[in-house]
């Protein structure tokens, strides 16, 4: 990654310690919350019920064994990586082809559809939840097919949010990719679909792994869908993680623990690919 | 767009020699699009367009038929039974006289204000980052991997630890305020009552800041050094070349982020919901939460509708406006860096 360096000499004392202060102060603000994740699901239930002490006194990895019994966390596990990740590709793959016919090729009604596409992000997912969820109600009454509290019905309302994003993202980032270069893949034989699998897509992949983990991370920290379009077996994280916390009691060292585990995969992904999810915004969406 | 309809290129094959007129721009031929006669396109778009249609399309216009009915949770197994209620809906989400009312209003309140505070904030925190951040220093990779955290935990794994550190009696917040730095006389309630308001901006602005930090950072290198080395010649200092180098480069980078942050912030469920649950209290009783109680909660689906499509209007205004006034004032921009 191409680093820009503000001047050739030393900055000055003034930046130095303005940067020193600024830095530290957004540091703590982010990592906080992870470091109460962390040492909280290191405590016993007695200590997290009692008033917050930053060094644990007692540590334990219990609530680390316990989670998995409270609630069904494995099930749930599983359900949002099975949701999380068919949205994700589904929507990627759709977004490939149909991102590649706008910013390839001209024909009528071109605007309209990127215009629609754009314009869908901006609405709120309360305005789809509550039509999806009638439909999904209507057509299990009437053709029997279960699509309300059923993992491929909640798959169908993640494409919401997430196909137009990659649709978008992708047509900006296939824009920045030479013309010529399938051109030619034509000229040499390669059909319209050729020209797309053998050039675009590998000069794309940075963008299309961007727009990957977006989804991904979009669908697995999903709420509002998921609290009303699941049940019992096809409840995803983002609801279940609320089940450590009713009766009487919170298991507050459980919840971080819980946290944690669901957060580990996604974050580190992340963390990985973020160069990757750089290249693809600066090409996508900042030009 | 208009289509017009030229004769299929065959010149590329033939040698690539000549163009059709008016094409060829002094390098070799080069047309920004194919033109077809063929489907292939549409056919490239038929999955997008069918998802579209299922998703977004559909749910849309049922959404606002559904707000001329009465629709309650008797008729949910067979909406289009619901009587017809005209405008009904719409009169009660706006009689600013009667209960309904009052709280949409109040909610709208709350929610233009907790926006404007926490897409600023987000704002601010992001740009000081990406600045300091510029350049480079030791630890600077560390730092940029701590600050996209936030971002990249799931928001129910992040705001239900926040949820956690607001408790009045084993939270680390009243903790610190309270034990340690003895602010406040006895443990506040942040989750209930007024501050929750103020519990709802930390927790916004802890999980979208990144966000403007990931996208400034990437605006930031397409600024071209040449500029910084220019004006360190002519003997402008580090604050000189932020204020007159990086904060206006920035300018375009801005408007999409500000923008983007404004409907994410003002649209957000997942927040409020997890740290207040399915009614939140009266001080940060945001939009989306309401709309989500008025159908889900007290099962009215009409009136949700109702208060969904004044919503999306509200949205498509701002939105309108807002592309208008940044494109207007940043048009003589556009066309000097194209």
């Amino acid at each position: 990654m191409p680093r820009t360096a503000v001047s050739p000499s030393a900055p000055p004392r003034s930046f130095v310690w303005t940067r020193r202060i600024v830095l530290s102060f957004l540091t703590a603000f982010a990592l906080l919350p992870v470091y109460v994740m962390l040492s909280s699901s290191l405590k016993p239930l007695q200590e997290v019920s009692g008033t917050f002490r930053w060094i644990p006194s007692g540590l334990t990895i219990r609530p680390y064994i316990d989670i998995w019994h409270t609630v069904p966390l494995a099930r749930y596990f599983l359900n949002s990586l099975i949701v999380a990740g068919a949205a994700t590709m589904l929507s990627v793959v759709i977004a490939v082809f149909a991102a590649y016919a706008v910013s390839r090729y001209r024909f009528r009604g071109k605007r309209v559809f990127t215009v629609t596409v754009l314009s869908t992000q901006m609405f709120p997912g309360i305005l789809f939840l509550l039509p999806l969820f009638l439909i999904f109600v209507n057509v299990g009454n009437s053709t029997g097919i279960a699509l309300y509290g059923s993992r491929g019905g909640l798959i169908l309302t993640y494409l919401t949010f997430s196909l137009p994003f990659s649709i978008w993202m992708l047509i900006g980032y296939f824009d920045s990719i030479p013309h010529d270069l399938d051109e030619a893949a034509m000229v040499d034989g390669c059909g319209a679909l050729g020209a797309l699998f053998r050039v675009v897509v590998p000069a794309a992949v940075p963008g299309i792994v961007a727009v990957a983990v977006y989804a991904f991370m979009t669908a697995w920290g999903e709420v509002l869908f998921a609290s009303v379009m699941t049940n019992d077996t096809t409840r995803t994280l983002s609801v279940g993680l609320q089940g450590y916390a009713t009766q009487n009691d919170i298991y507050w060292n459980q919840v971080m623990a819980a946290s944690l585990v669901v957060s580990v995969p996604v974050v580190a992904g992340f963390l990985l690919l973020q160069r990757y999810l750089v290249a693809g915004l600066t090409a996508g969406a900042v030009k | 767009m208009t289509v017009t309809v030229t004769e299929r290129r065959t010149d590329s094959a033939a040698g690539g020699e000549s163009v059709g007129k008016g094409e060829a721009r002094g390098r070799l031929p080069r047309i920004p699009d194919r033109i077809r006669r063929g489907g292939l396109p549409y056919l490239l778009l038929l999955p997008a367009v069918v998802l579209e249609l299922l998703v977004h399309l559909i749910p849309m216009v049922m959404g606002i038929v559904m707000s001329f009915r009465q629709l309650t949770q008797f008729y949910i197994r067979n909406w289009g039974e619901a009587p017809w209620a005209a405008f009904d809906n719409y009169q009660v989400a706006v009689d600013f006289d009667a209960p309904i009312g009052v709280a949409l209003l109040h909610s709208f309140y709350v929610t233009c204000v907790f926006t404007v505070i926490a897409v600023g904030l987000s704002w601010l925190f992001g740009v000081a980052a990406a600045i300091m951040m510029q350049e480079n220093f030791r630890g600077r990779g560390l730092l940029r991997a701590v600050f996209l955290t936030p971002y990249a935990l799931p928001v129910y794994a992040a705001v239900i630890t926040w949820a956690f550190m607001f408790q009045r009696d084993n939270g680390l917040i009243n903790h610190v305020l309270h034990d340690q730095l003895g602010l406040t006389d006895e443990p506040s309630f942040w989750l209930i009552g007024d501050n929750s308001f103020i519990a709802l901006v930390v927790v916004a602005v802890w999980k979208s800041w990144p966000f403007a930090f990931l996208i400034l950072m990437a605006g930031l290198q397409n600024i071209p050094r040449e500029l910084y080395e220019a004006a360190a010649i002519d003997g402008a200092g580090i604050w000189q070349q932020i204020r007159r180098i990086t904060l206006p480069s920035l300018r375009p980078v801005n408007q999409v982020l500000v923008l983007v942050l404004f409907l994410w912030t003002f649209n957000d469920f997942n927040t409020p919901y997890v740290l207040f649950g399915r009614t939140a209290p009266e001080a940060a009783d945001l939009i989306s939460i309401h709309i989500y109680q008025s159908s889900f909660v007290t099962w009215n689906f009409g009136s949700g509708s109702a208060m969904s499509v004044l919503l999306l209007l509200f949205l498509l205004v701002v939105t309108a406006v807002y592309l208008l006034v940044t494109s207007r004032s940043s048009r003589g921009r556009r066309s000097a860096d194209a």
